[in-house]
């Protein structure tokens, strides 16, 4: 126990800076999957036949690809193709552009669990498409969709250490770099575990009081 | 002021409206009875635009009704429709639903719909219900606010799809004392109802509608005291006296 103390001491601070680079993920790619997941959704719900048929397929092909496969082909491939990214832009993309897709469905079936009532409520004081999603729809199935939401960033703040395998020096690979330089597995990767719980904890109270708050109305 | 001339509508395979023509005049108040799944509550839908139709024509004020023109969005602002399950947006308080159309669709300043919002609120019963959330009001007062949300666009009209079906019964008088003190200010009204009591006593004209043709039509006293057509007859008597 001891042992581990010293080493906890000795290890920390290089751990820290893998934090910062898996926080930076993390939240880089959030952002990202939810512009794009909230852009295909609208786009699967628009009722407009070309955008709700290339949204669901589009849905499917990133759905398809493992995620370690999408980030070795923008880090690997796109170079060739004549766009350089940089490790950390092509982690945030690739998780990103992955994410979308888990975030678009959520956020259809948000739409979806809006009572049609609602929408034509709002087509009868002469709401177009856009108004009714945006001051009808949206605000309540923001309820709906938030508790998922909370499991998606938790999943997130893992698979951030995908980006791992492309170079990026966060957690999970900092852990790595020290284990198999000082052979210190138990400690260092006891560390990085309890690190990334850490983090996680105060998603999991988040997405509590999501579902505390869903539960009451 | 709204005129349908020889309608069609199907679901499918269903024609539910077949060749529907009739008009109602500004300031009268029309009643449309009839079977459950006769057409009713397709021909107000239909009238703004929630429902395309196949053929025919229907005019609001000489406009056409096209569900997919943008001129719809005028039409919609004309006629107001008030719903068998009130559609409150349960968002936002009474008084937000009312004002929500004024501000958001009319870009009316927020202070005069405010205030007018107010206005209407208590003309329905509802002044110190203003800021209660739709979850906290009863059926029937929640359908009084979606009465006072119609009347806030000001509308020329105003399309009711069984307003009092979905209340217990001793609601029901609430929202019909409201309709019945529009009627007589002297807005003109499409009422889809189960409530003959009403239809017979505010009503102007009544239209008898089954299996998606008007079966007969007149003023509400002879059509709902002398029906001259057999199934309006059998309508009126298995209404009146279920047992």
């Amino acid at each position: 126990m001891q042992a581990f103390w010293r080493d906890a001491t000795e290890f920390l601070p290089i751990l820290m800076s893998g934090v910062a680079l898996t926080v930076i993920v993390t939240i880089g790619s959030l952002l990202l999957s939810t512009a794009l997941g909230l852009v295909w959704a609208l786009m699967r719900v628009s009722g407009i036949g070309v955008f709700s048929g290339f949204s669901a397929g589009l849905i499917n092909v990133i759905r398809g690809i493992p995620i370690i496969v999408l980030l070795f082909y923008l880090y690997f491939v796109m170079p060739e193709l004549g766009l350089t990214l940089t490790a950390l832009q092509a982690a945030i993309l690739g998780l990103g552009i992955a994410y979308s897709a888990y975030q678009a469905e959520n956020f259809r079936a948000g739409i979806e669990a809006i009572d049609k009532g609602q929408i034509e409520a709002a087509q009868a004081i002469g709401m177009g498409w856009w108004q009714t999603m945006r001051r009808v729809v949206l605000p309540q199935a923001i309820k709906i969709v938030l508790p998922p939401y909370g499991n998606i960033m938790i999943m997130m703040l893992k698979d951030s250490s995908q980006a791992s395998t492309i170079t990026v020096a966060e957690l999970a690979l900092q852990g790595k770099l020290i284990a198999s330089s000082t052979f210190k597995n138990t400690s260092v990767f006891t560390l990085v575990a309890l690190m990334y719980l850490t983090m996680s904890i105060p998603l999991i109270l988040l997405v509590r009081h999501f579902e505390k708050r869903a539960g009451h109305k | 002021m709204i005129k349908l001339t020889n309608v069609h509508k199907s679901f499918g395979k269903v024609e539910v409206l077949k060749g529907i023509t009739a008009s109602v005049e500004k300031g009268e108040v029309v009643c449309v009875i009839g079977p459950s799944g006769s057409g009713k509550s397709t021909i107000l839908r239909c009238i703004n635009g929630l429902e395309s139709y196949d053929r025919g024509d229907i005019r609001v004020e000489g406009a056409r009704v096209d569900r997919s023109a943008p001129s719809i969005v005028a039409i919609r602002t004309q006629v107001s429709m008030v719903f068998q399950r009130f559609n409150l947006f349960p968002h936002r308080t009474a008084l937000e639903n009312v004002i929500e159309g004024p501000v958001y669709v009319k870009k009316e300043p927020r202070a005069e719909a405010l205030e007018r919002g107010r206005a209407l609120l208590a003309q329905v019963g509802l002044a110190e219900k203003a800021d209660s959330y739709p979850l906290q009001l009863s059926g029937g007062q929640q359908q009084r606010v979606a009465i006072a949300r119609a009347l806030a666009m000001q509308p020329k009209a105003i399309l009711f799809d069984e307003p009092t079906s979905a209340l217990d019964p001793e609601l029901v008088g609430d929202v019909l004392s409201v309709m019945r003190k529009l009627a007589d200010d002297g807005m003109t009204m499409v009422v889809v109802t189960h409530e003959m009591g009403f239809a017979g006593d505010v009503a102007d004209r009544v239209l008898f509608i089954d299996g998606g043709v008007i079966v007969e039509q007149g003023p509400a006293k002879s059509v709902l005291n002398q029906p001259q057509h057999a199934r309006t007859q059998d309508f009126l008597r298995r209404v009146l006296h279920p047992l």
